[in-house]
């Protein structure tokens, strides 16, 4: 009895974890694609950028994103999680503050309603 | 290294890319690749130990027993030395 | 207020992109804002950031198609490639960056497909940015286990005595497979070939096109 509680623990919990996809059942592969738009392009250039000045790496990029959970992986983007794996690596890096992200996030926002809108360059 | 290698089946909580579905399968290796920062180390920031890396073929009878599409197709995967003991 | 005209103007004089005009999301106002406290900082500049976008759009799939043409009329170079295919496609001049790159070659007995079930690692730098179905749960799944289902659901049927090699992208090394060149095609120029060379053949899941 004490062998068999064991075994159904140990399979509520194998290990693996979500985005360790391979091999996992799946539906048919959804076709459809898009064109990339300016932000999602500055996110992967503010990656790129980014691990080549030695700020972080791929895998503290990877890691983040993972950590993430399922859900996000569900709900949001491609680059919008991206953008937030590359702030919580520059956060942890201390590149910046959060005080400073936060009041720059709110400086944006004031700017404008639309992406143009809230550059500083217009 | 012996030519037939065993992914080790360990299930830690963190960044690791061993895929799940490799881990205690048996393949051999395909080609060594040379050694790189261990990425185990770099995802959380640190300075990283180099490793060596290797690929490994494992043939898909290996992988999925009997429900196998296809038992000689094959997966390589890239592994890195502390993922792998000998068979 | 929204801009919701298509004619509606920036401060700037020019129209906005159709991407610009929406409504400000979070994780917009998350980009401008990581972005311009990396220039205040003084991390990187602007120039940086626009020169990277410019490298990025430059790199695309008849890059790739250019180097399988030229493996496919000089068995010397093909020789190199398939060595190291990161030497190979630099020695054509193309910038790839700190790209490891690994060519794997399909014949009349071998079929191979490129997939990364841990998250998405293509060969971008010489490809491009990945297609939106190469990271999705269901090709990052399924590719490993049924390759044969996935590559009918692309179109292409291999026979059964062909063996299907799948390369699972999981650490530092990308690929690219070298597609077998198509019958038929011994007048075409070297120019005319990488006309026949698909992204997706590339990856693995299609072939090249056919002469006319």
């Amino acid at each position: 009895m004490k062998g068999r509680l064991k075994l159904s623990l140990m399979s509520d919990i194998d290990g693996r974890r979500w985005h360790d996809m391979g091999g996992q059942p799946a539906g048919d592969i959804p076709m459809e694609g898009h064109d990339f738009a300016l932000w999602e392009k500055r996110v992967d250039a503010l990656m790129v950028l980014c691990g080549g000045k030695g700020l972080f790496t791929v895998d503290g990029l990877r890691r983040a994103l993972e950590d993430m959970g399922e859900e996000a992986f569900e709900k949001h983007s491609y680059y919008e999680r991206w953008i937030a794996s590359v702030n919580q690596n520059l956060i942890e890096a201390g590149t910046y503050t959060l005080e400073e992200l936060a009041l720059k996030m709110q400086e944006v926002a004031e700017r404008g309603p639309s992406y143009a809108e809230a550059q500083t360059d217009g | 290294m012996a030519e037939r290698v065993r992914v080790k089946a360990l299930m830690p909580p963190g960044h690791v890319r061993a895929p799940a579905y490799l881990r205690g399968k048996t393949g051999v290796i395909e080609r060594r690749l040379g050694t790189f920062g261990n990425p185990e180390q770099l995802a959380y920031g640190h300075k990283a130990g180099k490793k060596h890396l290797l690929r490994v073929r494992f043939t898909m009878a290996e992988l999925w027993g009997e429900g196998a599409e296809a038992p000689d197709d094959t997966v390589d995967a890239e592994i890195y030395e502390h993922w792998l003991e000998e068979a | 207020m929204p801009h919701d005209h298509h004619d509606h103007l920036s401060p700037s004089g020019h129209p906005f992109r159709p991407d610009n005009d929406s409504p400000l999301t979070y994780w917009q106002q998350m980009e401008i804002a990581v972005r311009e406290l990396l220039i205040e900082k003084g991390v990187m500049t602007p120039a940086e950031i626009a020169a990277q976008i410019d490298a990025m759009d430059a790199r695309n799939p008849a890059n790739g198609a250019a180097v399988v043409a030229r493996a496919w009329v000089d068995l010397d170079f093909k020789a190199r490639l398939l060595a190291d295919a990161a030497a190979a496609s630099r020695e054509m001049g193309f910038d790839i960056g700190p790209l490891n790159l690994i060519a794997v070659e399909n014949t009349e007995r071998v079929h191979n497909l490129i997939v990364c079930t841990l998250c998405s690692c293509y060969p971008r730098n010489l490809l491009g940015l990945p297609p939106d179905w190469y990271k999705t749960r269901e090709y990052r799944s399924r590719a490993v286990r049924e390759p044969r289902t996935v590559l009918r659901e692309f179109g292409v049927e291999l026979s059964d005595d062909m063996q299907v090699r799948v390369h699972d992208s999981t650490a530092d090394m990308r690929y690219i497979v070298l597609p077998a060149r198509p019958a038929g095609t011994a007048d075409l120029t070297e120019a005319q070939l990488a006309e026949l060379v698909t992204r997706d053949s590339m990856i693995g899941t299609g072939l090249p096109r056919n002469a006319l």
